[in-house]
């Protein structure tokens, strides 16, 4: 005979304002199989822990029902409470008053009735629990991070540094990502390559780090602590042994037009190519789609003037497989190009440029050395318009969202431009400043009042180009929404940031989930945002919503934090929610019959074949098993399953169906 | 073979020159145009300023009409009316309440079979895959399409063109021999019915429109829409005591240019009857 206990919480006035707590325990205390039943004010706190402690060891509970909040609030809470008194922590069960009852409906006799069905419900149930114990998996001690921009370098680097090994991974043939696109950084313009090149030095000097750069995740399987990465290392047709970074190869390749992605087209690459002079590594890949070698079949000018015979033409792409205990993710972000903008143009107009353009017509490693220069004719603009939100905050374009870092790089922009072109004239046009951050008002103002920045508070309608000049049209609404029009030599465009092409993708192959703009989903927004909703994979950086680099560099450190501390333990404790195949005794062994369906619809690969044999070594009983190490609980082989024979502990066929008659059967 | 047309209040009064040239280019390919009986007005801009229900009950009542008559397909000229009409569709096939709401007012059945037409489409669609060898005098000018707002949006409702930077107009044009320029003010506001309360501010807003055409060397205006017509056209005094100067570049409806390209009759394509003289 059960011997349950019944803890009925207040939470203050959150459930017992709608809900008459004292007679929810008072009537549940009346069925069959309750030893106890009380309620209390905060149930969470340390006497209300204490008053289930005492109640389990005195009346010899067998099971208790916590009658409060979610369990994904206080489920840990009470269980450990529960183990304290010598109970199995998996014969406490949670009824959720507060978000499925109080919270949700108004105070009366039915929302009463209610919270008494949602605790009758789980009295039933805990009369089927069983004691279950935790499961222990072991920990492999290597990260794996993905992108090797700002966030991954920072995330790598903390990780390295607390005695784990990391794999780096980056899809370009450098790391360093848009950060060492940047020209100077705001709030202090200081120059982003000299603070961001020692750490990229670092990431390749480290003894714990190993990086594979031109590389991308394959696949990945497995689980928290126990990953098994597939990774994708590109071919650079470079032997990056034998090659010394000499750089002869790239001087002489005679495709020298390609548009550099590192200068966002504005500037020319060779077809084999290193992307920027600080890169890391140092050593060129060979880009096929635009080499006259893999277009023709002949050329291999490389070749013969690589000293070191270092070019590899044949060389196939590389797939190397790694076991790593955690993930971090800091893919980043890309900008909308101005070809999204009917309105300014669809592109057509070279002077009409993005911000990350700007940063390199500004950088002294640009195409320009860092003069002020426009894309079509090279003259220095005399005016510049820079248009905040080009995108941004626009449900029509289907993005709501604010880009965020926009306000603070365009004022950053309007100021370098200033500091450049001496009696240059400037304007921003913007919705709404929003610089909130240390000293980012501060320098807003500064371009506004010590350099002159003209700041027009409207939206721009329509670009177009007469006379050689880009005619900028639009309104101020600060002086009753008066059209403006400024002829302008060249305009930035602040386009919104946005997740990466395949940013899905790779969620997918991930088990992660993205938001609506394919930014990737942190756990918690408050509480959890640097952790995915996938145990043992963490998010740094813009990859999971536009972040400027302070930010993204705070998440890279929270997120290798989050890792160190998985690492700190061997072992790691599961919980022993899995899905587990009945067992009987012989002759029957079980009530599978070893179709196998649940093995094609596990989606972790948890289920395997076990045969039965005797003593003969004659196989008499073919049965699926499932491996606890890999199993999620996520009860897709249970639906399945045309016997019944497979169940989810603490989710039995059995607990499921007590419950749903629980709720028919009127007490 | 047969197309239904509603010409709507326009090509009955200010733009009867459209409507005949929109008849004569039709004509000229053996396309029969079968008006629409006891048509009524489509509300334009005034009932949907008002009252829904009244802005839907209105085209809803022609295109009961038009079923009534048999017609599967109709050509809406006015890029007014065509957007009135288009509207009344998208919005009864989302809203079956709506629907029974306006039938029951006209007092006429309504399916929304009918298939809504607008001249681009009507020429794209009838004219254009016959044009071969039929380009006898080649429209051989400069010629600035013009938009103006009602023929491409709202995109999600019409699903026709690129509502910022439309291009269909410029692709016709081009069949018919003549050199689209690229230009700013396609589907700038020419300034609408302000035509009849604030001239002024007509000439203003239009006069951008015909100044950027000559500053772009355009040789001719090419509209398919009334209003965009008479404010380019009839207000051309206002225009030109704007921009300070005389203008004398026509406007012309996009079916009487492909007319004169066919070397159709232009009194039969209504010419005679713009205020800035068609010198094209």
């Amino acid at each position: 005979m059960s011997k349950i206990g019944v803890f009925v919480c207040h939470c203050g006035e959150n459930i017992s304002a709608t809900v008459d707590c004292a007679k929810v325990a008072e009537t549940v205390g009346n069925y069959d199989g309750v030893a106890f039943s009380v309620d209390y004010t905060y149930m969470c706190s340390d006497p209300g822990q204490n008053l289930i402690k005492s109640a389990i060891k005195e009346k010899g509970l067998t099971g208790v029902v916590v009658a409060s909040c979610s369990p994904r609030m206080h489920e840990p809470t009470f269980r450990k409470a529960c183990a304290e008194a010598g109970l199995n922590p998996f014969m406490c069960e949670m009824a959720n008053l507060r978000e499925h009852c109080s919270w949700v409906h108004d105070k009366g006799e039915a929302t009463t009735e209610k919270a008494i069905d949602l605790v009758r419900i789980l009295v039933e149930k805990v009369k089927y629990n069983h004691s279950l114990n935790d499961i222990k998996v072991p920990v492999t001690k290597t990260a794996l991070v993905i992108g090797g921009g700002i966030a991954g370098i920072q995330a790598s680097l903390d990780i390295a540094n607390t005695g784990h090994k990391v794999i780096l991974i980056e899809k370009d043939p450098s790391i360093g990502g848009h950060m060492s696109q940047l020209s100077e950084t705001f709030p202090t313009l200081d120059c982003s390559q000299c603070i961001l090149t020692p750490r990229m030095v670092e990431v390749a000097q480290h003894p714990n780090i190993t990086l594979y750069t031109y590389a991308e995740l394959e696949s990945l399987e497995g689980f928290i602590g126990n990953f098994k990465a597939k990774i994708r290392k590109k071919s650079k047709s470079l032997d990056e042994k034998l090659c010394t970074g000499c750089g002869l190869c790239t001087t002489k390749c005679p495709v020298k037009k390609i548009p550099s992605e590192f200068n966002e087209g504005l500037g020319k690459r060779t077809a084999i190519y290193v992307p920027f002079p600080q890169a890391i590594p140092n050593k060129p890949v060979i880009d096929r789609i635009n080499c006259t070698y893999y277009i023709k079949g002949k050329c291999k000018v490389c070749e013969i003037v690589c000293p070191t015979k270092a070019i590899r033409f044949d060389q196939e792409d590389e797939i190397v497989e790694a076991e790593v205990g955690a993930i971090v993710i800091s893919t980043g972000f890309t900008v909308k190009q101005p070809d999204f903008f009917p309105e300014y143009g669809y592109g057509k107009y070279p002077d009409v440029i993005t911000g990350l353009q700007f940063e390199r017509l500004a950088s002294a490693s640009g195409p320009t050395l860092g003069e002020i220069r426009r894309p079509s004719d090279g003259k220095v603009p005399e005016k510049i318009v820079f248009l905040a939100c080009a995108g941004s905050r626009d449900p029509a374009k289907g993005i709501p969202y604010c880009s965020k870092i926009c306000c603070m790089y365009i004022a950053k922009h309007a100021m370098l431009y200033q500091h450049k072109v001496h009696g240059g004239k400037s304007y921003v046009f913007y919705m709404d400043i929003r610089a909130g951050g240390k000293m980012y008002e501060e320098f807003v103002r500064r371009a506004i009042e010590d350099d002159g920045v003209n700041y027009v508070r409207g939206r721009v309608s329509r670009i177009y180009e007469k006379n050689g000049k880009l005619i900028v049209s639009g309104a101020d609404t600060l002086l009753n929404a008066m059209p403006v029009e400024i002829e302008a030599d060249m305009v930035v465009l602040a386009t919104a940031g946005v997740a990466n092409e395949g940013a899905e993708e790779l969620a997918q192959k991930l088990h992660i989930s993205y938001d609506p703009y394919k930014f990737f989903a942190e756990a918690h927004p408050k509480l959890k945002p640097v952790e995915t909703n996938t145990a043992g994979i963490f998010l740094a950086g813009a990859c999971q919503a536009p972040r400027d680099i302070p930010e993204s560099v705070a998440m890279a450190s929270g997120a290798a934090v989050k890792v160190a501390g998985l690492f700190s333990q061997d072992e790691l404790t599961r919980e022993p929610i899995i899905a587990v195949v009945n067992r009987q005794a012989a002759p029957v062994y079980s009530s599978c019959v070893g179709c196998f369906l649940c093995v094609s619809a596990c989606p972790y690969q948890a289920i395997e074949k076990e045969e039965i044999k005797n003593r003969n070594g004659e196989v008499i009983k073919s049965m699926a098993k499932v491996n606890p190490g890999l199993c999620q609980g996520c009860g897709t082989c249970v639906a399945f399953c045309r016997t019944k024979s497979i169940d989810i502990q603490g989710y039995t066929h059995e607990q499921m169906y007590t419950e749903v008659m629980a709720l028919l059967n009127e007490y | 073979m047969t197309l239904g047309l509603y010409p709507g209040c326009s090509l009955k009064g200010s733009s009867r020159e459209y409507a005949e040239s929109v008849i004569t280019v039709a004509k000229a390919f053996n396309i029969n145009l079968e008006e629409i009986k006891d048509w009524n007005c489509c509300g334009a801009t005034a009932a949907h300023n008002m009252n829904k229900e009244l802005s839907l009950a209105l085209p809803a009542r022609i295109l009961s009409l038009a079923e009534k008559q048999g017609l599967k397909e109709i050509v809406v000229p006015c890029a007014a009316c065509y957007s009135r009409l288009t509207m009344t569709k998208y919005e009864l096939a989302k809203d079956p309440e709506l629907k029974a709401a306006v039938t029951d007012a006209n007092g006429l059945e309504y399916t929304g079979s009918v298939n809504v037409l607008n001249i681009i489409q009507m020429l794209d669609k009838y004219i254009t895959p016959n044009l071969d060898g039929r380009v006898i005098k080649p429209f051989d000018h400069r010629v600035a399409c013009y938009y103006g707002c009602l023929l491409v949006r709202p995109h999600e409702i019409l699903k026709f063109d690129r509502e910022e930077d439309p291009q269909s107009m410029d692709v016709l044009m081009l069949k018919a021999g003549a050199t689209p320029i690229d230009w700013a003010f396609k589907t700038e506001c020419c300034g609408a019915g302000l035509s009849v309360s604030r001239t002024s501010s007509v000439g203003r807003l239009s006069g951008k429109i015909i100044g950027d055409a000559k500053d772009r060397g355009a040789e001719a205006v090419i509209v398919a829409c009334p209003m965009c017509h008479s404010n380019l056209d009839m207000r051309r005094d206002a225009i030109n005591s704007y921009l300070g100067e005389k203008i004398d570049i026509p406007v012309l409806y996009i079916t009487q240019a492909i007319g004169l390209a066919l070397d159709l009759d232009r009194k039969a394509l209504g010419l005679q009857r713009h205020f800035v003289k068609v010198t094209v």
